[in-house]
């Protein structure tokens, strides 16, 4: 329901009169700044935004935006947001979660809210730690990490979040940075245009509890070398000056330099392709790693053609009043066999 | 053809009793269909085992229906009943020690010999339908496998196939003994059968074989006329517990003009809600099956926030998983229905069985202080006003609302003159106005009479506002962490649930005079067995009144004044003694607990003879 809107609203129209209590220095004002300046450029009237979040420090996020928001309980933003979409499919419904919100307390909802692709735009912070509960290790911190609850460092095996949303059916799944605030208004936006549920993972600095977590992919001495910045029909490049690429080799991703082959060789980006995209997702190596791949950035999947939970569901409830008729409330009550007692 | 002696009862038991594959709970309810047309005052109580397909033949796999009928009002499935279908050895084995002496038995033969005896455990020789054991009973043994293997030998059906009619049998037996009318359930296996003549016209031939059993053979001496009840005047139908439920909450949706959203995970004894309400989509009734009972309930809050009437249901387990959420519509103050059709626990429990062990739970089970509104339903019938009144309150307060009902109930059926919509309570429901840039800023929680708050939702202009599970200001909304604010807060949030007390009927009593030696003081599912056993003791001369609560956080506010007229209170639950530790804290009234806690509802016998030990 994109309503004509009289004034053109700004990034000021978005922030409430909250103080933003946020440490200074965290990752997540840069992502607050980037969603309120896509925001008034979507055409929608104010009203029809609604941030739902969890528990963490990303989901303190909804008190700062003068929208419709919710705060609710760790883990279950995905669930609310669901019964939200499902009734309200008028609304633009957002989810603001974190790394621990989205995969630990709340793996559950998190995948299935991903097969059944309600229309919602998906944030999810991740720090790789429990920023809120000040520092224990997440299910996407590395293996070995030493925290407050792992003093001899962690022992499990972290989430791969993009490969975890792929197996989940996810129709479109995304990564961007928080200090690279140009492409991560672009991510925003697309997967607000994009019809189902848009899972944007951003990679958020926690400078108290986990600073430096992706610092080789967001400074600038390493950023050229170590990301891969993915865009729709063009080649996989990266390097100093975009000297390096990929190449399929079978289902083998190779790395080369762009000087050493034809052009045609270049793997060419194609956000349609779930099993490249799946291959994409893999660049997951530990840059301390020889030979390691660079960690792309960008839309790694989409698929428009599912239809949504949210349609789907409403669907029938039409097909119901069409083929039955609206329900009659006494009809209903006095069932097919009744008695008359006098 | 037989002399056969005619006689008139007043009410009467019939319990059938067989395999969970033999088709019992279609035999009873088909039977209890036929009694209810015909215009008996009737109660019916399946009594099912946990498992779908439990081992045939076993203890563990028997599956029972009990109805009591009559020509007077009918408020419990009876205690013992007069007649007792069996259908095979282990549920003779499970249920003979509820037939009164002089009962009539009616086994099937087949369900006897030297295989179903030791399914169920019973030694060799010692075939109960040979060794003299039934003696005290007026034993009736049929082969029904053999006589419905007979009528369809034509039939061009396989064996199996032929076996599944052998209920039909029975249930044509019991229709000649009691004079039922056979139409509706002729109607019933036309429409159940029509697309397969073949099982169709087996199920009417044995069915009419079982009648003819009566008619021809010397068996049966007697027949009886159950003449109909003199219920009050109106219309009728017959009603479970589950089916109520789901149409009061339908009620609620149409007369409250909301539509309906149904958030929750299958589970037995709620799963039937699910069920029921998924068939009237038509009506705007929207129904979500989610990956768990959390998600069940937090999908009911957003639909919550987005304006609609939520709804989330369960039963123990799933209930305990929903506690977070509805601390967290608690703080939201936010419209929520919790539907626990409760079972035995703790933990998986007793599925299928009854119990009222979740009172506490509805009250107090939850992190910090959190109460929410409580009511619970008497019988299946009741459950339809009660899921109604829950809605209501919700609604018109901005308050969770949990509604109780039990397993007993919501698998039992009554008749039930039920209302027209017409009649129904209103339900007034105003969300809050668009707001222009020149007004005042909006307070999400500014507050009425009622001290509920304007319901906000999405999508209206200058409305925008953010909630959560945080602690916050009185009316604006904003998180406080002031320590005056909380508890101001709490005790806010405590006289919001209080001041229902003014929007709900003051308590009544049931039966009996307004004063007296005893005032039994009930909840729940058990009014029927109380009910019964009240007018047992006034007639024996006993000055004692019965009290039933259906509204319990908060206390109709007539109680405790209520009580003070009875020399003694004494409060029967299926439970360990909740109601009476709330009604000891609340009223200082030294009630006493009875408590019965085996995953069966109360007889009336029983509350009887307790009732005349502590009078004695
Ligand atoms: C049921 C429940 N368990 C535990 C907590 C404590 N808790 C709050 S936030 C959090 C972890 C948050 O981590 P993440 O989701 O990564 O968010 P971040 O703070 O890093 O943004 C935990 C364990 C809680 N609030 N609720
Ligand atoms: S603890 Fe970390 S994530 Fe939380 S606000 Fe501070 S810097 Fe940000
Ligand atoms: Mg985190």
């Amino acid at each position: 329901m994109t309503t004509e809107i009289a004034e053109k609203l700004t990034s000021k129209d978005f922030a409430s009169d909250q103080e933003v209590r946020w440490c200074p220095g965290c990752g997540d004002y840069s992502i607050l700044k980037q969603v309120q300046t896509v925001l008034p450029d979507l055409g929608r009237p104010k009203e029809e935004f609604v941030f739902i979040s969890g528990i963490g420090c990303s989901s303190r996020f909804p008190y700062y935006m003068d929208t419709f928001g919710m705060h609710s309980i760790h883990g279950r933003a995905t669930a609310i947001a669901t019964g939200l979409k499902a009734t309200r499919p008028d609304l633009s419904v957002w989810v603001i979660t974190g790394d621990g919100d989205s995969m630990s307390i709340g793996g559950n909802h998190f995948i299935h809210m991903l097969r059944r692709n309600p229309d919602l735009n998906v944030l999810l912070f991740n720090n790789q730690i429990y920023g809120l509960t000040k520092g224990q290790y997440s299910p996407t911190s590395e293996q070995g990490k030493v925290t407050k609850s792992t003093p001899m460092g962690s022992v499990d095996y972290p989430f791969n979040p993009i490969a975890l949303c792929l197996g989940a059916d996810a129709t479109f799944v995304a990564r961007t940075m928080d200090r690279d605030p140009k492409h991560q208004q672009a991510i925003i936006k697309r997967g607000y245009e994009h019809k189902g549920t848009s899972l944007i993972e951003i990679y958020q600095n926690c400078n108290v509890f986990n600073d430096g977590a992706f610092e080789i992919f967001t400074e600038k001495g390493s950023k050229k070398m170590e990301t891969l910045f993915m865009e729709k029909g063009k080649p996989l490049l990266f390097g100093e000056n975009n000297e390096k690429g990929i190449k399929l080799d079978g289902f083998k991703p190779v790395i080369v330099n762009i000087a050493d082959v034809s052009a045609n060789d270049l793997w060419i980006h194609d956000e349609s392709d779930l099993v490249k995209a799946t291959i994409l997702s893999r660049f997951y190596d530990d840059p301390s790693i020889e030979g390691h791949f660079p960690r792309p950035f960008g839309v790694f999947y989409v698929n428009p053609k599912k239809d949504t939970f949210d349609e789907l569901f409403n669907a029938q409830i039409e097909d119901a009043k069409n083929s039955y008729g609206k329900g009659d409330l006494d009809k209903l009550i006095a069932g097919r066999e009744t008695w008359v007692v006098n | 053809m037989s002399t056969v002696q005619e006689a008139t009862l007043e009410s009467v038991v019939i319990r059938f009793a067989g395999d969970s594959g033999d088709g019992m709970q279609l035999t009873g309810s088909q039977f209890t269909n036929a009694s209810a047309l015909f215009g008996n005052d009737l109660a019916t109580f399946p009594d099912f085992p946990a498992e779908i397909r439990a081992p045939i033949g076993t203890l563990a796999g028997v599956s029972g229906y009990q109805i009591h009928f009559g020509s007077t009002r009918i408020h419990t499935p009876g205690d013992m009943c007069d007649v007792l279908v069996v259908m095979n050895v282990a549920a003779l084995k499970a249920n003979v020690k509820s037939l009164k002496k002089g009962g009539v038995i009616i086994a099937n033969t087949d369900g006897f010999d030297a295989k179903n005896m030791r399914l169920a455990n019973v030694p060799e020789g010692k075939n109960p339908l040979e060794d003299g054991s039934l003696a005290e009973y007026d034993l009736k043994t049929i082969d029904i496998t053999k006589i419905t293997r007979a009528a369809l030998a034509d039939s061009g059906l396989g064996t199996k196939e032929i076996d599944r009619c052998k209920n039909m049998f029975v249930l044509g037996l019991l229709y000649w003994m009691y004079h039922r009318p056979m139409a509706n359930t002729i109607d019933f296996i036309k429409s159940k059968f029509k697309k397969n003549e073949a099982v169709m016209n087996a199920n009417l031939k044995v069915l009419e074989a079982g009648w003819n059993y009566g008619e021809t053979t010397e068996m049966f001496a007697n027949r009886y006329q159950v003449a109909p009840a003199k219920m009050d005047a109106g219309i009728y139908r017959g009603i479970m517990g589950n089916q109520a439920a789901a149409y009061g909450l339908i009620a609620a949706s149409v007369k409250s003009g909301l539509p309906l959203f149904y958030g929750t995970y299958p589970i037995t004894p709620a799963s039937d809600v699910l069920h029921e309400l998924s068939k009237y989509k038509n009506f705007d009734i929207k129904t979500f099956q989610a990956e768990d009972e959390i998600a069940g309930i937090c999908s009911a809050i957003g639909a919550a926030f987005g304006g609609h009437l939520a709804i989330t249901g369960s039963s123990g387990p799933g209930i305990a998983l929903k506690t977070e959420a509805i601390g967290l519509a608690t703080m939201l103050e936010l419209p929520l229905v919790v539907v626990n059709i409760q079972r035995a626990g703790p933990s998986t429990g007793l599925p299928t069985k009854t119990e009222q062990a979740d009172l506490l739970q509805a009250f107090y089970g939850r992190n910090g202080e959190c109460p929410v509104v409580v009511v619970a339903a008497q019988s299946p019938a009741d459950c339809f006003t009660m899921a109604y009144e829950a809605c209501r309150i919700a609604l018109e307060h901005m308050i969770p609302v949990f509604f109780l009902s039990d397993g007993y109930i919501a698998n039992g059926s009554e008749p039930w003159r039920f209302p027209s919509s017409s009649q129904l309570q209103p339900i007034t429901v105003e969300f809050a106005k668009e707001r222009k840039a020149s007004d005042d800023k909006f307070m999400p929680y500014f507050r009425d009479e009622k001290l509920s708050r304007p319901w906000a939702v999405p999508g209206t202009k200058g409305l925008e506002h953010r909630i959560g599970g945080l602690e916050k200001q009185n009316i604006t909304g904003n998180i406080s962490y002031d320590p005056d604010n909380h508890e101001y807060m709490v005790k806010l949030r405590q006289e919001k649930v209080d001041k229902v007390a003014n929007y709900i009927p003051d308590q009544h009593i049931d039966t009996g005079s307004n004063s007296g030696d005893l005032l039994i003081l009930g909840w729940g599912g058990t009014y029927g067995a109380l009910k019964t056993a009240t007018l047992q003791l006034i007639a024996e001369g006993y000055k004692v009144s019965h009290v039933h609560l259906r509204y319990l956080n908060p206390f109709p506010k007539n109680l405790g004044e209520l009580m003070s007229r009875f020399k003694t209170v004494v409060i029967p639950e299926l439970n360990n003694g909740q109601l009476s530790k709330i009604i000891r804290d609340k009223y200082f009234v030294d009630a006493i607990p009875y408590n019965k806690i085996q995953g069966q509802p109360f007889m009336a016998s029983e509350v009887v003879k307790k009732i005349k030990e502590i009078l004695a």
